[in-house]
């Protein structure tokens, strides 16, 4: 039986207060290893989404569950805590804090999540590890991460999702910031680290190109309802 | 940079508030080196801050004087181990001129005990000879051999003309009243006063210096003395009893105890200074609250990066204060930096300009304690914003709506 990462089932999300918006999603999965792109425009929902499934909103119904915990029972600190110790989370551009070095970027996640920072072990080596399979040059790891160039940003971004191996990525718009043959380069690495880790993706993203990459493409409009309520 | 400028400010005010306090205690703690070693101060009864003044500080005037009777019958007492006597009245340009006996020399101590040093020069041998304070020899630029003429009373234009005195010593600075004093025996306080009746001239009347000499120059009162008794358990029984002495109305009192009534009075404006020089250290804390808040907009991606690796609301809140504390601990202890450096730098000048002793010690309780409290004002400023840092994060999730 293949384990599941990701479940969402019946789950509903009203947006506080007048003029907002609601989401319904009555099902979504994600099994170990999987990766999904999940194609939508703006305003889909997408980033509702997103923040349902990491636990920074509670949905008003339904259930969510990662790596077998079911999120919705949990209080909002536990619900940080599951996020730091479960899921890896890549971001659209500008990932990392600039004043940090590259080490420290990398390393963050680990300071909110102890058990995954006794999974990867000896924490400077495993960083260093990530550095030279994305590619990135010898040293870096002093440099000051605004020194970087976006590509490079991105690759200490996917390093810093996998550090202490998560079994949950959640990658937001990744590649739009990178010009055509650098997304083609970095789903080369990131998926390579994926494959080898195990690890679950889940990608959201506009770009329907990006499709051939991934087991499973899914459109927010099949799998998600998104209502606007009057006033 | 704008930390920096925050950091700068704090530093400054820091210095600001210490410094204020360390010339506070200097000048409380000169204040109280102006006369060590003198057990009781004696003079004709009035108020002891007023004894104080006049006797040790040449500030007012003396209202009545003891006589010299009187002031044999206190320096025959048993419990009496030296006695000095003072006689003030006389001026010289803007200082004053202090009769006394060489004994003085001796027994006048400031500063825990140091003693009067001749810069250059000697202690008087002449009837006629004085020995001048270091301000009134830098002022007036007096030298060894100069010759001076005193006037009688203070602001008066009046001169004993007839009898000028000579410098035979120059003192070094001591940073108390002597620095402004001519002192001259009080013999000479006599000889100059021999053709004088209640406060005026006698017309007509100019007794040579030679006459004078020959003279019988004992004084016939004193202004007030300073007297050292033999062991300190005696001094509140001596003082009892020259506050009880039934042939004159006199005063005894403790030096120490009349700087401290002294201080009592002029401790208020210093503790203004004091609550001004906090406020600046307000201010400047202030100014980093201002700092935080406009950073919180552009620090918006930053906390949903945090927020997004697993940081609790919470953290970001407390990372914050923590940052503010930070920011608050190295301006305190840069300001107490600041603080070593302007002392090392003004010691010397305010020594020299006010007899104003600062002294360099390693911080104690008071800056520690100090720093500690900018630290946590720190904090308890940084709240406000850190709460609002709070709510965005919460609301934006880790979202950053660009």
């Amino acid at each position: 039986m293949t384990e599941t990462v990701l479940k969402l089932s019946d789950v509903a999300y009203q947006w506080k207060g007048s003029g907002g918006f609601s989401i319904e999603v009555p099902r979504l999965e994600a099994n170990k290893g999987e990766t999904i792109l999940l194609l939508g425009r703006s305003g889909s929902g997408k980033s509702t989404l997103l923040s349902l499934i990491c636990g920074i909103v509670l949905p008003s119904s339904g259930s969510i569950e990662i790596a077998e915990t079911e999120l919705t029972a949990l209080s909002r600190g536990a619900r940080d805590r599951l996020r730091a110790e479960y899921i890896g989370v890549i971001f659209q551009q500008f990932n990392l804090l600039p004043f940090g070095s590259v080490m420290d970027n990398i390393l963050l996640p680990l300071r909110f999540a102890p058990e995954r920072r006794k999974r990867a072990g000896n924490i400077a080596n495993e960083a260093l590890r990530f550095c030279s399979a994305l590619g990135l040059p010898d040293g870096i790891e002093h440099l000051s991460a605004e020194k970087l160039s976006v590509g490079q940003q991105q690759r200490v971004a996917v390093a810093r999702a996998l550090i202490g191996y998560p079994p949950l990525i959640v990658a937001d718009e990744p590649t739009s910031a990178l010009d055509v043959d650098s997304q083609a380069g970095f789903l080369d690495l990131l998926f390579q680290q994926i494959k080898e880790h195990g690890t679950s993706l889940l990608m959201v993203s506009h770009d329907p190109r990006l499709g051939e990459f991934f087991d499973r493409v899914i459109n927010m409009e099949d799998i998600a309802k998104v209502g606007r309520v009057p006033a | 940079m704008t930390v920096g400028m925050t950091i700068l400010a704090i530093a400054l005010s820091v210095a600001l508030f210490l410094g204020v306090e360390k010339v506070r205690t200097g000048a409380k703690a000169s204040f109280a080196d102006t006369i060590s070693g003198t057990d009781l101060i004696v003079g004709a009864r009035s108020g002891s801050v007023q004894l104080l003044l006049y006797s040790v500080f040449r500030i007012g005037n003396a209202t009545n004087n003891v006589t010299w009777q009187s002031y044999q019958d206190i320096a025959s007492r048993r419990e009496v181990d030296w006695i000095v006597p003072i006689s003030l009245g006389d001026s010289h340009r803007q200082f004053r001129v202090m009769g006394t006996d060489p004994a003085f020399f001796e027994h006048y101590k400031y500063r825990q005990g140091r003693s009067l040093a001749f810069a250059q020069g000697k202690i008087m041998e002449d009837l006629f000879d004085t020995v001048i304070g270091a301000e009134v020899a830098a002022t007036l630029n007096y030298s060894i051999g100069d010759p001076i003429v005193v006037a009688h009373g203070l602001a008066s234009f009046t001169e004993h003309k007839d009898q000028p005195f000579q410098i035979s010593g120059i003192l070094e600075r001591t940073g108390t009243p002597v620095d402004r004093t001519l002192i001259v025996s009080l013999e000479a306080i006599e000889a100059i006063h021999v053709d004088w009746r209640s406060g005026s001239q006698i017309p007509g009347q100019s007794t040579p210096v030679d006459v004078i000499r020959q003279m019988d120059l004992t004084p016939k009162a004193v202004t007030a003395a300073l007297v050292g008794v033999e062991s300190p358990l005696q001094t509140f029984a001596l003082q009892r009893s020259i506050n009880e002495y039934p042939e004159e109305p006199l005063l005894a009192i403790l030096p120490g105890v009349a700087l401290q009534e002294l201080w009592s009075i002029v401790g208020i404006a210093e503790t203004a200074l004091l609550a001004v020089s906090a406020m600046v250290v307000v201010t400047a804390l202030i100014g980093m609250m201002a700092t935080i808040f406009s950073s919180l907009n552009e620090r918006r991606r930053e906390m949903a990066i945090f927020r997004a690796m697993g940081a609790r609301p919470r953290t970001i809140m407390s990372m914050l204060v923590f940052e503010a504390m930070m920011t608050a601990a190295i301006g305190a202890l840069l300001g107490l930096g600041f603080l070593y450096i302007g002392l090392i730098i003004a010691q010397p000048l305010v020594d020299q300009a006010f007899g104003l002793w600062l002294p360099i010690e390693a911080p104690g309780s008071y800056e520690i304690v100090a720093i500690l409290a900018v630290i946590f004002a720190g904090a308890i400023v940084s709240l406000a914003p850190a709460l609002r840092a709070y709510r965005m994060s919460v609301a934006d999730g880790m979202m950053v709506k660009n």
